[in-house]
């Protein structure tokens, strides 16, 4: 047993965040609105001392008893969600300014939320699982509804409020009908509870209820619906973060919920992922054919990537693991230039959504044209781009683990799910242009996107240190 | 040989990609530039190339110019080589892209650095096709090939450009992602994606079978084989001059190659046991095509089904697992490269002056363009095979092999020689021959200097090559007698394997 400053110090990532949030706050209270890009960059800092700390701490610690675990995967998270944070931090200050929406609570609510996943994907018990996740989802509720004047901000808000809301309760009722039958909580317990003895109803019903939670956080078929519309109502740079950092956290989270409690029963919960897996991969791509709404669209691929990374949990194996982390390292970074790049759509003052208006763009602004379709091309899985290395090693672990079918279904679904991202390279290099984009993206997001261009086309020669990393978080998922 | 040649001429096109990307010039500087850069770099490649096969000892069956490297962790390795069968590909692709670059020097005028950096691009991923030795860099650049051709086609390409490019994208990658899965599970299977360690690692017969028709479904897309090859003829009549010289030219052999490097030596038994499969496939495309190919009103279109027949020719003599059926397939693939190459180059031609593909907008081109009419000539009896052209060999040789295996295949197979006869020679009578009477060519012009030097060379090597074709087999045959035996040694070993694993049954039954 630590005593409670061993804990807390355990703890100092999530601490510096939580804290900082509380002051950056108090601040934005007392001194007003003109403090809010201020607040946006130390919200900034904060993230990047708190990423310092995750690197730095103890790569294998247990604390409150138990409930809160520190080992090198939910290390690896952690880095992946604060990476996200930050750049949702980076790239927003120009978007919210423009849209009037430079209030020093976005920065606050991002912090918060931030904290909330790296409780999630620390959690080893659903006490903590429950309270991480709720935090964050709060957060997003009221981020999604941002723009509150906006009636389809509104919506989003609130439409993700409620389904989140039924969410929750279901994975909370999951979890008291696994509580009723393990006599526990804990995931170490829960393990060792299972291990020997036959499988009652009841376990199953309770796991089944976690999965459909779970399976919300993450957008997967069939609870997906909330997702195209908060995506679309959002406002932008919302819509960025939702596709990043609680995605990780959500992904990470359902592995180690269903990993470390359930192991020995592993043959039970894997047909629910194959089936969410493969209706996620199907959904993903040929719902997105008829967008053209760019957000809706990223919604779907939202959904047809996380399908794919469930691949790796399917897997169930270190492999598999390796292959989720590199898969959302991959798709985050993706994920960023794209926003960046939506963020960018803008005419006379306006902010565009469609596709058709990204036409011409290769002739008007080559450089983010450019940048825009390694993206893309990147995300429809094709070589030697970044995106592809993401689905070769989730494919690699459903391979191993013998589950033929579904790797087919996923390579065929990813053929699918080509059309429409080279649909926007087509749009863009092959139509005539449209009136250009206003000015240009500006330092911090010129940048930005200048980086991701780079990670997506270098990752091939580069990347051998990352997946190594991976695999070495990976390998500690599994005590 | 420690310098690592082969990276050198992988990558060196790129380095010229970037370069173009890097000048400074605008507007037409800058595409006078971009057409430098780039027909500097693919003549150094070119050198490159002819310097890596004068080096190339034809003696040994073994990989040569290797160079290996950690790359990505785990059994992935940056290995590459080549051997007879790989270092004529590598020649052919690199002997081209000039061709290609100079073919579009007028002919393109919108867009030309990016045109040129598609074209450099596309250079690297052909030729790291053709190097690789670790299966999972062989697929980077297999798939990597798409992304340039997709845009040359679909920004240069003509009106149905848009249907073209995704229609010849989402086939050629639907054949593919099947052979990814089965390189993984070669992965799980023998721990490794190195290619020289896999040539010498035995599946088991069932597995082989599941391998075996992943990696035809994307060889056989990329060949193109009937019934999958419909995105040719679409992705040709589309596709800017040199696209089309790349498809035909080197983008098919692809396939070819595929079934050579891995169908054969990694899946002897399946190989074996699917060959008639390939055979009839074959002969119904050496057939089926010949016959649409003479209902055609488009120049382009014909020639691009006349290349499903020929690569018919191609994939039944690789599968007649015989040394002449082998030779002739590779003599074939590089005579077709060239052959076709030339056919699209002279069609374009014609294009660049009058702005249309229709045969019937032609005639009597022999009165105003009587040099073009030579080459053309050349160009159209070296496709239907006649003796003294490169053509000829190559068919000669994989009928000679499919004699061997089964006399009724060689019978179907030429009687594909007499359609090409038919619909080549009524392309030449309707185009070239005959007296000039529409008025739209009266004033045309014949070969310009440019022009003359892009087909002379053709005609001349598609004359040496079919006169003497010997120093293409020296360099192919000893590789592949030596893919033959240890096809023949794989095949053994699964037959051993078989009856080892139905005698303890048998004997159950007896007792």
């Amino acid at each position: 047993m630590n005593a409670i400053s061993t804990d807390l110090i355990i703890l100092l990532p999530e601490l510096i965040v939580a804290c900082s949030a509380l002051l950056l706050l108090l601040v934005g209270a007392l001194m007003g609105e003109r403090m809010a890009g201020l607040i946006s960059w130390a919200g900034v800092v904060v993230l990047a001392a708190s990423a310092y700390f995750v690197a730095t701490g103890s790569a294998s610690a247990v604390a409150f008893h138990g409930a809160f675990v520190v080992d090198g995967f939910s290390q690896f998270a952690k880095q992946l969600i604060l990476l996200g944070s930050a750049l949702t931090l980076l790239m927003s200050r120009g978007f919210m300014s423009d849209a009037k929406l430079m209030r020093f609570e976005f920065p606050v609510l991002v912090l918060l939320s931030t904290c909330g996943m790296m409780l999630m994907v620390s959690s080893a018990s659903f006490i903590s699982l429950y309270m991480g996740l709720e935090l964050q989802s709060l957060c997003l509720y009221v981020l999604a509804s941002f723009n509150r004047d906006n009636l389809r901000s509104s919506e989003a808000g609130m439409k993700y409020f409620v389904l989140g809301a039924l969410s929750s309760g279901m994975m909370l009722y999951g979890i008291t009908w696994i509580y009723g039958f393990t006599g526990s909580t804990e995931f170490s317990t829960i393990a060792h509870v299972v291990q020997g003895g036959t499988v009652s109803v009841g376990l199953i019903v309770g796991i089944v209820f976690l999965i459909a939670g779970l399976a919300f956080k993450v957008s997967a078929v069939p609870f997906h619906m909330w997702t195209p519309d908060v995506y679309e109502g959002a406002p932008t740079p919302v819509t960025g973060f939702l596709a990043m950092a609680p995605k990780v956290a959500a992904m990470a989270l359902f592995l180690r919920a269903m990993v470390v409690p359930f192991p020995h029963i592993q043959s039970q919960w894997q047909q629910v992922i194959i089936f969410i897996s493969a209706a996620s991969m199907l959904l993903g791509s040929f719902a997105a054919i008829g967008q053209s709404n760019i957000k809706r669209l990223m919604a779907y691929s939202s959904i047809g990537h996380m399908g794919y990374a469930l691949l790796g949990l399917v897997a169930g194996s270190v492999v598999g693991f390796k292959g989720v982390l590199i898969y959302l390292t991959i798709y985050l970074i993706s994920n960023s230039g794209v926003f960046v790049v939506i963020m960018a759509m803008k005419r006379d003052g306006k902010q565009l959504e469609n596709i058709s208006d990204l036409a011409g763009l290769s002739r008007t602004q080559p450089r983010l044209a450019f940048a825009f379709a390694a993206l893309m091309i990147s995300l429809a899985g094709i070589p030697p781009l970044a995106g592809f290395w993401a689905k070769f090693y989730v494919f690699l672990a459903v391979i191993e683990a013998g589950q033929y079918w579904l790797a087919v279904l996923g390579v065929l679904t990813s053929v699918v799910g080509a059309y429409y991202y080279w649909r926007i390279v087509k749009v863009m290099y092959f139509d005539e242009p449209a009136q250009p984009f206003d000015g240009k993206l500006g330092l911090v997001n010129g940048l930005i996107l200048t980086g991701v261009a780079a990670f997506t086309l270098l990752f091939v020669v580069f990347g051998g240190p990352l997946i190594a990393s991976a695999g070495a978080a990976a390998a500690t998922l599994v005590p | 040989m420690n310098f690592p040649i082969l990276s050198l001429v992988t990558f060196l096109p790129l380095v010229g990609a970037l370069l173009i990307l890097v000048q400074s010039g605008k507007g037409e500087a800058a595409a006078r530039n971009a057409r430098w850069i780039a027909l500097v770099t693919t003549l150094a490649d070119l050198l490159l190339a002819f310097v890596i096969l004068a080096k190339f000892n034809g003696h040994t069956a073994a990989f040569q110019f290797v160079e290996q490297h950690k790359w990505l962790g785990g059994g992935i390795t940056y290995h590459l080589g080549v051997d007879g069968i790989s270092v004529l590909f590598l020649v052919l692709t690199a002997f081209l892209m000039p061709f290609c670059i100079l073919a579009s020097w007028e002919s393109v005028q919108r867009r030309v650095p990016e045109y040129m950096v598609a074209f450099l691009l596309l250079e690297t991923l052909m030729i790291g096709v053709f190097c690789a030795l670790d299966l999972v860099l062989f697929y980077v650049f297999f798939e990597g090939g798409l992304i340039p051709m997709f845009i040359i086609i679909g920004v240069w390409g003509g009106p149905r450009r848009v249907y073209a490019s995704f229609k010849f994208f989402l086939y050629t990658l639907l054949g593919s992602v099947l052979m990814l899965l089965a390189i993984l599970m070669m992965y799980f299977t023998a721990h490794t994606t190195d290619i020289v360690t896999l040539l010498h690692t035995h599946f088991s017969p069932t597995m082989q079978t599941w391998l075996w028709f992943a990696f035809f479904a994307s060889f056989a897309v990329k060949m193109p084989m009937w019934p999958v090859h419909t995105w040719l003829p679409d992705a040709h009549v589309e596709a800017p001059t040199a696209g089309s010289v790349i498809l035909a030219g080197v983008l098919l052999k692809m396939g070819g190659y595929g079934f050579l490097r891995f169908s054969l030596p990694m899946f002897a038994s399946a190989s074996v046991a699917y060959a008639p499969l390939i055979f009839v496939l074959s002969i119904v495309a050496i057939i089926y095509t010949s016959l649409v190919a003479l209902a055609q009103t488009d120049v382009k279109k014909l020639v691009a089904y006349s290349s499903v027949a020929h690569m018919g020719f191609v994939t039944m003599g690789i599968f007649t697992l015989t040394q002449q059926g082998l030779d002739g397939g590779i003599f074939q693939m590089l005579s077709h490269g060239i052959v076709s190459g030339a056919l699209f180059l002279s069609v374009g031609v014609i294009y660049d002056r009058m702005h249309t593909r229709e045969i019937s907008a032609y005639g009597g081109l022999v009165q105003r363009m009587p040099i073009y009419a030579a080459c053309m000539m050349v160009f159209t009896l070296a496709n239907v095979g006649l003796p003294g052209t490169s053509g000829f060999v190559g068919e000669f040789l994989t009928m000679l092999g499919a004699f061997a295996t089964n006399t009724w295949i060689a019978i179907f197979a030429a009687t594909g020689v007499i359609l090409s006869a038919a619909y080549m020679l009524y392309l030449y009578r309707r185009v070239v021959l005959g007296a000039l009477v529409k008025p739209a060519l009266a004033t045309i012009k014949d070969l310009s200097l440019r022009e003359v030097a892009i087909l002379a060379p053709l005609v001349i090597l598609i004359i040496a090559f079919g006169v003497y074709p010997k120093p293409i087999l020296d360099v192919t045959s000893v590789s592949v007698a030596n893919l033959i035996q240890e096809q023949k040694m794989a095949l053994a070993y699964d037959r051993h394997e078989a009856y080892a694993a139905i005698r303890p049954i048998s004997k159950g039954v007896v007792r």
